[in-house]
């Protein structure tokens, strides 16, 4: 009891009462922070929603933070872009859905299968295979660039030369690579700077007359997104007990069925935090739209900076507008998309 | 239902073998369309990059028209017309600077020197002798452009991006995390609040910024008039146009770092924590004797994640300030697409290149002495 009576002041501030919870010093210091922090995050998107509402002389008449008290709120800007410009906007909306929606699925589709097979089937693609790959590509390109035949032709011929190939000499081959150098190779293609490999691609899609199409940017975002899905899922599908598989297959199902019926239905957090992620990715990207679409195929990102681009300077008013109307479908997806992150399906992959 | 194993293959329906077919085929299946996507839109147009970034490259009329030049678009990155764009201006070293890269010099020999003494593998050594060039490179075009007075380029700017923004990003990123580790109510609204940044696309960040940045209508206005800096533009000096990017990306990717930190600080078992305040070690001990080595592994990944994302940015100087002042705020992902906008391909893609390599290098670098390690001690 002595011990208690010595306590000072200082000593209550700045001790904890009990194991596991915090000093009254410490929970000021806490929540203070915190509080700051969610200033610094949410004052900038509070600034968003009011410019939104502002006419132009209250853009321009210097800062005016409260509506009704310092500036009378207007609606100008939402009715200029979904009244007058609605063709415009609702345009830009659609094709970033579209764009979006069709990508995510696509790259889903694509990468948890790819994901799935690297967890549960063990390749053992040949050395020289891949070396014979690599040269009959560059014998290709190489006939393209001296006689000047058709590229798709060439590469048609290459790949069909390449599977005889494969198919005569390929057994005879000793060296092979595994599981972990294809998940190597695949995820890191996120290293790559999109600005490397867009050039070629713009050209690709000019000649298979495809630029400014919807079809252009979904498979463009795919590939950018398939890296982290395959990362993502591979490391969910190692975590799901491979019993269930087996025991499946011992039943005859097929490798399909079994992937469609039995994994995919398990794999189901780990999808959909994967999901919304590379949703979220396709719906903000911007420097591939800037090459890969013009007019027909705008997303809203290309929108908002092209309608800063016109004579009348930055319209800051409906450039919030459209900044606004793209946030919130993302802001629902974040909430959504937190209750899976909390569970740590993320975090797994992390941790290597 | 019938299986294969029970009826002879001839009783088998046309459908049935097809079926068949397809399951025998399934581990092809599976794979296929990845590796073939990303063949095509990745590894392809790699080649063809590198292909474009050593020759010269005109866009005409539905027809391109190319010529071999060698190594002529990246001699003219670095020593020809556009070093000062890619590098920077070089007036003469100052002593500063020589003391600095002398130094870096005698660490990074003393580095490889050690790596032979204690183990030695042909190929770990020539992946050192590269990170060594690499570093040296960086050591010696920061003593020769920002030592000593003069500007640097893209290539700086990236790096300044990268550094600068990565190590401010895991600070604060660490301490919000450490902070909504604790025992606070209100636990999910703070996380949900502050993983939002994240979520928004970077133009509207870009944006957003510009108007806050403003010091004349901007909300902060009336602070800048008070402090006599009103006439003072963020956009129109260098380094606080590239603070000013570096304070916007920082905004949108603290999120990431501070999410994933917050779900590794979570599943550390609270007992060992519990037990060390029990023997009274103070909150400081508590972090660094148990939190810090088991957050390590993880800290280590994401900030190599946030490590290669940085090295692409482009979307924030590009609409925060279009690279201006003059080059200070521009990226190299930037740099080559103005390239590529005055319809010179070959340029832009010799510089698309240089990203890579420089990205990859210290990428790799600091997976395999970095993260490899902090792996390898956790498990």
């Amino acid at each position: 009891m002595a011990y208690i009576r010595k306590r000072t002041l200082l000593n209550r501030i700045f001790e904890a009462p009990a194991i596991g919870k915090m000093a009254p010093g410490t929970a000021l210091f806490v929540y203070a922070c915190l509080l700051f922090w969610t200033l610094v995050v949410a004052f900038p998107l509070y600034w968003i929603l009011i410019t939104s509402l502002k006419t132009a002389q209250d853009v321009n008449g210097g800062p005016f933070f409260i509506p009704w008290v310092d500036f009378t709120p207007s609606l100008h800007a939402w009715k200029e872009l979904f009244v007058f410009d609605y063709e415009d906007t609702l345009r830009s909306y659609t094709n970033s859905i579209v764009i979006a929606l069709l990508s995510t699925l696509l790259c889903i589709s694509v990468g948890s299968m790819a994901a799935y097979a690297l967890a549960r089937i063990t390749y053992k693609p040949k050395f020289g295979n891949i070396l014979l790959f690599v040269i009959a590509m560059i014998a290709g390109m190489y006939t393209t660039w001296k006689f000047g035949v058709d590229w798709k032709l060439t590469i048609a011929a290459a790949v069909a030369v390449w599977f005889l190939l494969v198919r005569s000499i390929g057994r005879f081959f000793k060296k092979s690579v595994g599981n972990g150098d294809i998940l190597f190779w695949m995820i890191s293609q996120r290293i790559l700077p999109p600005i490397v490999t867009v050039v070629p691609i713009y050209m690709m899609f000019q000649n298979l007359k495809l630029l400014d199409t919807h079809i252009a940017l979904i498979l463009t975002y795919t590939v950018v997104n398939l890296p982290i899905v395959v990362w993502l899922m591979y490391d969910f599908m190692n975590s799901i007990p491979i019993e269930l598989e087996e025991s499946a297959q011992l039943d005859g199902a097929s490798r399909l069925r079994t992937f469609w019926e039995i994994v995919l239905p398990l794999a189901k957090p780990g999808l959909a935090a994967t999901t919304l992620l590379v949703l979220i990715l396709a719906w903000n990207e911007y420097i591939l739209a800037v090459f890969l679409s013009t007019s027909n195929a705008q997303t809203i990102p290309i929108l908002v900076s092209a309608m800063n681009a016109g004579e009348r300077g930055i319209l800051w008013w409906s450039m919030c507008v459209v900044i606004i109307i793209m946030i919130i479908p993302v802001v629902f997806m974040a909430i959504l998309l937190q209750r899976f992150i909390s569970k740590g399906v993320l975090l797994g992959a992390v941790k290597g | 239902m019938t299986t294969s194993i029970l009826t002879s293959p001839k009783r088998l329906t046309r459908r049935q073998r097809f079926s068949e077919w397809v399951d025998r085929q399934a581990s092809t299946l599976f794979i296929t369309p990845a590796v073939v996507l990303i063949l095509v839109f990745s590894i392809f147009p790699l080649v063809a990059s590198l292909i474009i970034a050593f020759s010269r490259f005109r866009l005409g009329a539905g027809s391109y028209k190319v010529r071999w030049v060698g190594f002529k678009n990246f001699e003219k990155q670095f020593f020809g017309s556009e070093q000062f764009h890619f590098l920077g201006t070089f007036k003469g070293m100052s002593l500063f600077g020589w003391v600095v890269t002398i130094a870096a010099a005698l660490l990074l020999i003393w580095w490889l020197y050690r790596y032979c003494k204690t183990r030695f593998w042909w190929l770990g050594f020539i992946g050192r002798i590269i990170s060594a060039l690499v570093f040296f490179g960086i050591v010696l075009l920061f003593s020769a452009t920002l030592l000593s007075g003069t500007q640097f380029g893209t290539l700086g700017v990236t790096l300044f991006y990268v550094f600068v923004g990565c190590a401010l990003q895991f600070g604060i990123g660490l301490g919000i995390a450490l902070l909504c580790a604790q025992p606070i109510r209100g636990r999910t609204f703070f996380r949900v609040l502050f993983f939002i940044p994240l979520m928004i696309t970077p133009i509207g960040i870009g944006y957003a910024f510009r108007m806050l940045a403003d010091t004349t209508k901007g909300p902060f206005s009336p602070v800048w008039q008070w402090a006599g800096l009103g006439d003072f533009s963020w956009a129109t000096d260098p380094w606080a146009a590239r603070i000013f990017i570096v304070i916007g990306d920082s905004w949108q990717w603290i999120p990431f770092v501070f999410i994933i930190l917050l779900a590794a600080l979570e599943n550390i078992p609270k007992d060992q924590q519990e037990a060390a305040e029990v023997d009274g070690a103070s909150g400081w001990q508590i972090f660094r004797e148990i939190t810090w080595p088991q957050l390590l592994p993880v800290a280590a990944t994401v900030m190599l994640i946030r490590m290669i994302e940085a090295f692409k940015l482009v979307d924030l100087p590009n609409i925060m300030t279009a690279g201006g002042p003059g080059i200070a705020t521009e990226s190299m992902s930037l740099h080559s697409y103005f390239a590529w906008r005055s319809l010179d391909l070959g340029q832009s893609a010799a510089i698309a290149y240089l990203l890579l390599f420089v990205t990859v290098v210290l990428c790799v670098s600091f997976f395999n002495y970095v993260v490899i390690g902090k792996l390898r001690q956790a498990a």
